[in-house]
């Protein structure tokens, strides 16, 4: 008799289940915790955690009693990932946050097209030679990094195929990822100290630090787009007669354009926000420089920020807010063109 | 062209994956490999155009000759050989950054010859035409060639073939990937073909060897992890009826393979 009932549990294909927006239920039960919690003396942060871990183990447990075991787990799971989400998510928010609601006042037409030639008061002044310096300096770090770092990649690719230079160069490659940024800006320093005289700062040596940077992301991204290029196009290719040189610079490359263009784009704005090798390489000047290739010092707009902040004045704080933020624009736009490009280039389906 | 193949043996790296062929195939007619797979039918149809080179550590023993000229001589530029010996893969790879049109003419277009408008269109129409595809595209040359279904692309990749007028073409189980009524319209194009091409076609469906071919090969594996040979290598007709040799009569009857 007992054995039927068995077989009549195991056949069951419906359960009980919590009822509807139970969730909200015991959400609503979590922040009356919390806020029990606060009440009783909790600092706000202590509350919120009593208040998530209230939610975590009381929806769970609910689960547990009226549905089973498995719709338990998930319940808790799906908490996990949501709580592991916030966690990542909230920084973010606060910081651009932050950033825009403090920079957003020091934005003037004045702030971006002064220097900060001969102010000593708390007046006037912006960071234009700043900003010119960071495009400058930028701009030589991707007119040197870009081409190198496409064709190594390209070496790599399609004519290195795990010999021993390409694996030896992979392994290069890897280890100049994790060069610390301040080491590049030594070694640029050090290395225009021989070449042209001790105590050299200037623009083009800011461009040097940072293309050490960028050349292994563009390698690594281009490599990555040009491995999505199927070998079945390369063999159509060579089966019409096409040399292998033309066929990678008419068909493979095309094929792999957007990827590789916003792959580049965002190796920019890797290297765009860096400091320590510009404050090396590059140095202080309070003045516009828009000649890279002189030997006086280039600012930039990490630099800037870095200089107004030890001015420790009131509107020296103001300035490198304002300065984070045009910094955190320009990162901003360069991600969008890279989305934009990165759609128009894209192969079209058709469909 | 004709194509004459002499005690050739193709290996990867220290592995041999064909052993000992020789062949003699004839122009303007369509031959037909068969066999099981991993016999080496396809290995062998990529080094009649050098394409088997794109695999790192690939050689060639023994000689190939197309038209008398041996295409491994010390002299021969692969890029040369394979303008006169166009292929058709087994999956249809249009280039999905070019338009129809620009599919079409992809071998001019990658090798950067310039060619008059008016010029570009005739080849274009009449490469379409024998591909019997034009009827189809004509009112779109400027999509993208990945829009096409599998046969139409299929087909557009052998009008691609055919646009740098090889004078032979080389098919690498065309077919395989399509349905029936695809594979209807490519084999009747393999024999309006004939009359200017010579076909060399790699196919796993015996009918369609039967259907489409003047001459069959068949390569078979002595046992596993030996090279492949060609057991036999006669007329169509023969081979189909009256076969050479016992292995390739139990083959094609379906009792091994």
């Amino acid at each position: 008799m007992s054995n039927t009932d068995l077989s009549n549990e195991e056949t069951k294909l419906s359960h009980a289940t919590l009822p509807r927006g139970a969730q909200w239920l015991v959400g609503v039960a979590a922040v009356a915790l919390g806020g029990l919690a606060l009440v009783l003396g909790m600092g706000i942060v202590g509350a919120a955690v009593i208040g998530l871990l209230g939610f975590l183990i009381g929806y769970p447990l609910w689960a547990l009693l009226v549905e089973n075991r498995r719709s338990a787990t998930d319940k808790l799971v799906t908490g996990l990932v949501w709580t592991a989400f916030a966690v990542a998510v909230i920084p973010l928010i606060w910081l651009v946050y932050t950033v825009v609601s403090r920079g957003a006042a020091t934005l003037s037409p004045e702030f971006l097209t002064y220097s900060m030639r001969s102010v000593t008061g708390d007046e006037q002044g912006g960071l234009y030679h700043a900003l010119m310096g960071t495009l400058i300096v930028t701009g030589i770090a991707a007119v040197i990094s870009i081409p190198i770092g496409i064709m190594t990649a390209i070496y790599l690719i399609e004519y290195g195929k795990g010999n021993r230079l390409a694996k030896t160069i992979t392994f290069l490659v890897d280890v100049m990822t994790g060069i610390p940024s301040i080491v590049a800006g030594l070694f640029a320093f050090a290395l225009f100290t021989l070449l042209v005289g001790p105590g050299t700062r200037f623009g083009f040596g800011g461009g040097v630090a940072l293309s050490l940077l960028m050349i292994p992301t563009v390698v690594r991204s281009t490599e990555e787009m040009l491995k999505l290029v199927p070998d079945d196009l390369r063999e159509a290719a060579y089966a019409l007669g096409v040399p292998k040189w033309r066929t990678i610079t008419k068909m493979v490359l095309p094929t792999a354009i957007g990827g590789i263009v916003t792959g580049v784009v965002l190796s920019i704005s890797r290297v765009i926000g860096e400091t320590a090798p510009l404050l090396v390489a590059s140095g202080f000047n309070p003045n516009l420089n828009t000649s890279p290739f002189e030997d006086s010092p280039m600012m930039t707009v990490p630099v800037f920020i870095y200089t107004q902040l030890s001015e420790a004045t009131a509107k020296g704080v103001e300035y490198a807010w304002g300065g984070a933020l045009v910094l955190f624009i320009l990162v901003m736009v360069l991600n969008l063109i890279a989305r934009i490009v990165g759609t128009i280039f894209a192969p079209k389906t058709g469909r | 062209m004709s194509i004459q193949v002499k005690d050739t043996s193709i290996f990867y790296g220290d592995f041999k994956a064909v052993e000992d062929v020789t062949m003699s195939i004839k122009p303007k007619s369509v031959t037909a490999f068969i066999g099981p797979s991993g016999c080496g039918k396809s290995t062998f149809l990529r080094t009649l155009n050098r394409m088997h080179e794109v695999i790192p550590g690939a050689y060639v023993e023994g000689k190939i000759s197309i038209h008398g000229q041996d295409i491994y001589g010390p002299n021969v530029d692969p890029v040369a050989v394979r303008r006169k010996v166009g292929m058709v893969f087994q999956r249809p790879n249009p280039f999905p950054t070019m338009s129809i049109y620009d599919n079409v003419l992809a071998g001019n277009k990658l090798n950067s010859k310039r060619i008059k408008k008016s010029e570009a269109d005739s080849i274009v129409e009449s490469a379409l035409r024998g591909a019997n595809l034009w009827n189809e595209v004509k009112d779109r040359l400027s999509k993208p060639g990945m829009g096409l279904s599998g046969g139409q692309q299929q087909r557009l990749c052998i009008a691609r073939a055919i646009a740098v007028q090889p004078e032979v073409l080389l098919m690498d189980e065309p077919c395989s990937a399509l349905d029936p009524i695809s594979t209807a319209a490519i084999e009747d194009l393999i024999h309006e073909l004939k009359s200017d091409y010579t076909i060399v076609i790699v196919t796993h469906n015996m009918q369609q060897a039967a259907r489409v071919s003047d001459d069959t090969g068949f390569f078979n594996l002595k046992a596993a992890g030996q090279p492949g040979h060609l057991v036999e290598f006669n007329p169509t007709k023969q081979m189909f009826t009256k076969p050479d040799n016992p292995d390739t009569e139990a083959y094609i009857s379906g009792r091994f393979g």
